[in-house]
């Protein structure tokens, strides 16, 4: 529990009068060590790390919208890390063991919430799949078990065990599976960042890299141009647009991934549970909502539209799992942008302009590994460009040497 | 329901079509390098503006071209292939037979 909770209920006045979230905003300095391109939690949580461990300060974090207003508040705060291959589950891993303590590390609760995540395989091809993760999870020192039909009925009661006709045969029981409030993520890392001097620069759009020498200097925004030492690029949904401003050309196709929500219930969903077959996956919120997702649209698009059509086969899909959910209302529906890698995993490093760090390709898994990727981006930039082991095999560079990581199967729909 | 012009069937839904990537030159299968080839199956340009890409209609098995807007979503144009590839293309794999490695 956050201490300073515990401060307040014993005080006799309000305590945080003084205490400001986020310093004014303030004009753009001439040169930052390290500027941050995009405010979402992977840009905020890469300067909360440099400047927390690294004692690097002299960083700007530019954002073109608000802070943590784009991917950040689109997804579906899916914490997991049952993956498939072995690069995938030691990462994924870490940044769950690190979401578990951020809420005392801040001092604000994230709403970290450990449920469990249950995916159900309708085919046997799936079933094995399941039992591959189950090895390679635990051997990685996650917490993931293969459970069958009458476990299931025993973990989700409420779930239709023959949902369109595609009977349930296994589960994947993912233990360590989770959900938190991803405004929450964000705003915590800000706060963090710039209690340490950290500027974050809100509405502040950049609008060409500056490089000379294949070697970035400075980027120049709509607020004016500023020099600095390297940049790290943190954007969702725009990585390719970004990137071709420093002249890279990037291994990414940007698809919109749609999602709602329903009425507030009464709490009968404690896990997170995902179809692999229908492409849905299912989510009760704190707050008694449901959630609902599942794939990306089927061609790419940079627009966060609606689509009747995908909205009306993802509701199929959702009411054959939990049939009650036919008589409640949807409240919201939305989109979010992704950057799609073909092989499904992330690209984060270096990349062909020197001093100019990439974090893109984060598709639909980009919330789960908030804070791993700040504590190995940090890493990364204070190094001066030696790449962390952790991150390695998600360089750009991997599809020019045909070494993708596959994580097809893991990801997808089954969040 | 998204309608598009099929240059052979006509007007049809969406979800008759799959998407089949950028219309991009490819290189020289034989001759160019490993780098050039990656690129040419991974790497894209993905830009917001009109574009020119490969769809099929399922269906029919009808491959043709269509130029689309990547952020309205507005499709201005959609045409046969041959409109563009003129010329017939051998994919005729010329390279050194395979010889056996002594070890």
């Amino acid at each position: 529990m956050p201490f300073s909770l515990l401060k307040y209920g014993l005080k006799n006045d309000y305590p945080f009068e003084n205490d400001v979230d986020l310093p004014a905003p303030t004009d753009l300095k001439k040169h930052y060590d390290v500027v941050i391109i995009g405010g979402g939690g992977h840009g905020v949580a890469t300067a909360y790390y440099l400047a927390k461990y690294h004692g690097i300060t002299n960083i700007a974090i530019l954002e073109k919208g608000y802070l943590g207003g784009g991917n950040t508040a689109r997804n579906t705060a899916v914490i997991r890390s049952n993956y498939l291959t072995s690069e995938g589950v030691k990462f994924y891993t870490e940044s769950v063991d690190l979401f578990k303590q951020l809420s005392n590390e801040f001092d604000f609760n994230i709403m970290y919430s450990s449920r469990g995540q249950l995916t159900l395989a309708h085919t046997d091809a799936a079933v094995r799949s399941f039992r591959q993760r189950t090895e390679v999870n635990t051997h990685f020192g996650g917490k993931t078990e293969l459970v069958d039909p009458q476990q299931i009925k025993e973990l989700v009661p409420t779930l239709n065990m023959n949902p369109a006709d595609m009977p349930v045969l296994a589960g994947l029981w993912h233990i360590d599976g989770a959900t938190a409030r991803h405004d929450a993520v964000a705003w915590g890392y800000a706060k963090g960042a710039t209690q340490r001097g950290v500027e974050l620069h809100q509405l502040t759009e950049v609008v060409d890299v500056i490089t000379e020498n294949n070697k970035v200097t400075g980027v120049k925004t709509n607020r004016g141009t500023v020099n600095c030492g390297c940049v790290v690029q943190a954007v969702a949904g725009h990585s390719s647009i970004v990137a071709a401003m420093a002249g890279i050309k990037m291994p990414i196709t940007t698809y919109p991934l749609q999602a709602m929500v329903t009425q507030p219930v009464k709490p009968f969903l404690d896990p997170l549970v995902s179809s692999s077959a229908l492409h849905c996956y299912v989510q009760q919120t704190g707050r008694g909502e449901i959630v609902f997702g599942g794939g990306s649209d089927p061609y790419p698009l940079y627009n966060t539209r609606s689509t009747l059509d995908l909205k009306e086969s993802l509701l199929a899909s959702a009411i054959e799992m939990f049939p009650f959910m036919a008589n409640l209302k949807l409240m919201r529906q939305w989109a979010g942008i992704t950057d799609m890698t073909s092989d499904y995993s992330p690209i984060m490093g270096l990349s062909p302009v020197d001093n100019y760090y990439l974090d893109a390709g984060w598709g639909t898994w980009g919330f789960k590994s908030t804070p791993i990727c700040g504590k190995t981006m940090a890493e990364l930039v204070a190094s001066g460009g030696k790449v962390p082991d952790l991150i390695k095999p998600f360089s750009m560079d991997r599809f020019d040497v045909f070494r993708q990581v596959n994580e097809m199967g893991a990801t997808a729909a089954s969040h | 329901m998204k309608i598009m012009n099929c240059p052979l069937n006509g007007p049809r839904n969406i979800s008759e079509f799959v998407y089949g990537g950028e219309v991009k030159p490819m290189p020289d299968m034989v001759n160019c390098s490993d780098k050039e080839w990656a690129e040419y199956v991974f790497y894209y340009d993905n830009t917001i503006r009109i574009v020119q890409e490969w769809w099929f209609h399922s269906p029919s098995g009808y491959w043709f071209i269509a130029e689309r807007h990547t952020a309205s979503d507005e499709i201005l144009k959609t045409y046969d292939p041959s409109e563009i590839f003129k010329e017939r293309v051998d994919f005729e794999m010329k390279a050194k037979p395979a010889q056996e490695v002594v070890s």
